[in-house]
């Protein structure tokens, strides 16, 4: 059975010139020990999936449809305290964010220890040797002389460092990973990557990777999703979504990657821009940026359908043998 | 290898001084610097609070995040900055936009010396920089065009009401964004476009140097791509200079005339773009290049980068890079290498710091697995 499984989830915010739809009628599932790579346009709709699951839409956002459920049991209407300690203990968070998720007034040490003594149940001296072998592992060098410093003496990355650090503390079976790794340069981001993985291996836990990094959804994930205009455009086995994109917004993403080999003078980039979210366009969200868009892309909206060994969501793929 | 130490690098840096006027080669600028930096350092106390320091019985401790750097920025290049997490950038980044001051070297700007405290205010306007974290740079009470149209009033650059609108719509626009979005919170946007402001604040003073730190980390590829353009042709038709510091080869192999390579605190290889990534000179550079991550990896292990991440409070002797590098011999654990010029191969203009590469004990081809 799916570890995480999302179904038909709407994150919506009411506003004073109506409804503003944000992640619209999403669905997928994430396996124990799977890697499901999320990918997309900036202000897809990625980040508030994973607070949706988490349960920190902030007011006056609001899942609107749908439900999410860990381990077969519902969360997404879990009332706060309980979500609290799901939150902790059961999934673990990276934000996008990593300053705010840190206090600037305590140490480093104290932030993880305290996270780690509420949901594990260990004393403080225990805790304090497993916060030293979290630093570690995130590639903290010389933690027992880093511990007791404050956020603001780390970098960047190290900050980010932290943040994972924490998010793995309590031992959670799912991790809702949200960029974590942008800050940090390719060596380190090896490293995160490898602890991922052997989380994933040895201990059966599943993980949401939220990111734009190719290279790292190549290498981490084992499926991939693609999301447009607050929708899955497409999703798939990692190698096919890369290597034979079936959404023409996947074939564009797929175009716009620099790479070290190469000495083109201009990025492609996909011409026009994401719509907003006040004026999403009829039919296919994407049609008004797509080369091969018809009339049926104007007038209908595509489900997820079969395309190859993925499903996209585009009218090219349409064919008598269609699955919702 | 602390204070002191003649400045490294100044006279190799390709940018400097002795090839003044000659003809403009590729990724090899000539014309005077527009920044220089000379011999500059920087350190943290980072000290336990005295007390606890008692009790603990713990030592005073010095962090020295920049350590002797000397680098030029050509009127209208960019220069890569790129290098380990923690190894410095930023810190170089907010001491050439004056956050910090430098514990020691000097900081010239178009010839005039900006690393102290008067000097500063003329020339803030054209010296601007894009934050690495979009979030905590953004004022979470101030609407969108309140922030863009902060620098725009603070320089008088446009005078009336309208007029600063007009400029902070057009700024928006320009990154991507729309006139309306002006209204709203920075936590109503996205990661990506929270970094759209971040830039068309930066870029409000029409400033002739922006300092880039990360600034397209937080964007998706697409977005990305249009940012990177967007900066491209402005350096085009405006004339700006860059530094750009990113952890992305790739995107530095796009944007950059010349890269730096830092490692704890110093450069250890600069040199023109194309030559730093067709035969990288210092070990590291090599590591790091081997690590980068390829699409076509799906599924396959990459290269791992060997050894110990190393530690700022207690830097290694010598070479800082020797306990992590395969070619390391006496020499590299107790003399510090010097930024030189490569020997091989034959027209390189690459300055590396490193024993091995002068010596010629490294081949031009990357066998640093
Ligand atoms: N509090 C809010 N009020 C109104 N709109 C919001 C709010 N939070 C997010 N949005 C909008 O919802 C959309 C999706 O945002 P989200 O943060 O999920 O994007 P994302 O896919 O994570 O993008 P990025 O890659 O840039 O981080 C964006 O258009 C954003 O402007
Ligand atoms: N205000 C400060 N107080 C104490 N130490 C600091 C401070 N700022 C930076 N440091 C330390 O200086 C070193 C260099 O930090 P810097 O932020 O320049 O790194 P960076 O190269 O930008 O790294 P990243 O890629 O992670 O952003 C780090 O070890 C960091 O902990
Ligand atoms: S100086 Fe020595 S230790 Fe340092 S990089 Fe060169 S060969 Fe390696
Ligand atoms: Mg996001
Ligand atoms: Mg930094």
């Amino acid at each position: 059975m799916a570890l995480l499984a999302v179904e038909r989830l709407r994150v919506e915010f009411p506003t004073r010139r109506g409804l503003l739809i944000a992640v619209d009628d999403v669905s997928f599932s994430i396996a124990p020990g799977e890697v499901l790579g999320v990918v997309g346009e900036s202000g897809a709709g990625k980040s508030l999936t994973g607070a949706a699951i988490i349960g920190l839409i902030d007011r006056p956002g609001r899942i609107g449809a749908g439900q999410v459920l860990l381990d077969g049991r519902r969360i997404d209407n879990l009332p706060p305290e309980a979500m609290r300690r799901v939150r902790g203990r059961e999934i673990g968070a990276v934000f996008q964010d990593p300053l705010t998720s840190l206090n600037p007034l305590y140490t480093i040490g104290r932030q993880l220890i305290e996270t780690i003594t509420t949901h594990l149940d260990m004393s403080q001296a225990e805790a304090r040797r497993r916060a030293l072998d979290l630093l570690a592992e995130v590639g903290i060098a010389a933690p027992q002389r880093r511990i007791d410093h404050y956020p603001h003496q780390f970098s960047g990355g190290m900050r980010q460092r932290v943040v994972i650090a924490l998010a793995l503390a309590a031992k959670p079976k799912l991790i809702i990973a949200d960029e974590p790794t942008t800050a940090l340069d390719v060596s380190i981001q090896a490293q995160i990557i490898a602890l991922l993985k052997r989380l994933c291996r040895d201990h059966g836990t599943a993980v949401m990777l939220i990111t734009h990094d190719m290279g790292v959804i190549a290498e981490t994930a084992d499926r991939v999703a693609v999301m447009y205009a607050g929708r899955i455009v497409e999703i798939g086995p990692v190698g096919d979504v890369i290597h034979r994109p079936q959404h023409p917004y996947t074939q564009g993403l797929m175009g716009s990657i620099p790479s070290i080999v190469d000495e083109r003078d201009d990025l492609a980039q996909i011409d026009g821009a994401m719509p907003r979210l006040t004026a999403i366009p009829a039919g296919c969200p994407f049609h008004p940026r797509c080369a091969y868009a018809f009339d049926r892309c104007r007038a209908e909206r595509p489900d997820l359908m079969r395309a190859g060994t993925s499903l996209a969501a585009c009218w090219l793929h349409a064919s008598p043998a269609r699955i919702a | 290898m602390s204070a002191g130490g003649p400045p490294q690098g100044a006279n190799f840096a390709p940018g400097g001084t002795a090839q003044r006027r000659t003809p403009q080669a590729r990724g090899e600028r000539t014309s005077t610097p527009l920044l220089e930096l000379i011999d500059v350092a920087r350190y943290f106390d980072v000290s336990l609070p005295w007390l606890n320091r008692l009790i603990e019985r713990k030592p005073r401790q010095i962090l020295k995040a920049v350590d002797g750097v000397s680098l030029t920025i050509a009127e209208g290049e960019t220069l890569g900055l790129v290098g380990e997490s923690g190894c410095g950038k930023s810190t170089i980044a907010r001491l050439i936009v004056g956050l910090y001051r430098p514990t020691r070297g000097e900081i010239r700007f178009a010839g005039r010396r900006i690393d102290f405290a008067d000097a500063e205010l003329a020339l803030r306007r054209t010296i601007q920089m894009i934050f690495q974290d979009p979030y905590a740079s953004l004022n979470p009470r101030w609407r969108v065009a309140d922030i863009v149209a902060e620098p725009i009033r603070a320089h008088g650059i446009a005078q009336t009401p309208r007029e600063v609108d007009a400029r902070v719509t057009a700024l928006l626009e320009q990154v991507g964004l729309a006139g309306a979005d002006g209204r709203k919170y920075p936590h109503q946007f996205s990661g990506g476009q929270r970094q759209r402001v971040s830039i068309a604040r930066a870029l409000a003073t029409n400033p002739a140097f922006l300092v880039c730190d990360e600034p397209t980390s937080a964007l998706d590829v697409s977005v990305q791509a249009q940012v990177l353009n967007l900066m491209r042709n402005l350096q085009r038709e405006l004339g700006l200079t860059y530094l750009f510091i990113s952890h992305n080869l790739a995107v530095v192999h796009h944007v950059a005339d010349r890269v730096g390579v830092m490692y704890l605190g110093r450069i250890v290889e600069l040199a023109p773009t194309h030559e730093l990534f067709t035969s990288p000179q210092h070990p590291y550079t090599r590591m790091l290049l081997a690590a980068v991550p390829d699409l076509s990896l799906t599924g396959k292990p990459r290269t791992a980068v060997a050894g110990e991440v190393p530690n700022p409070l207690d830097p290694p002797s010598g070479c800082a890079f020797h306990p992590r590098c395969p070619y390391a011999n006496e020499r590299c654990r107790v003399e510090t290498p010097m930024l030189k010029r490569a020997p091989t191969p034959a027209g390189a203009t690459a300055v590396a710091a490193c024993h091995a590469v002068e010596e010629g004990r490294l081949t031009t081809v990357l066998d640093a697995a």
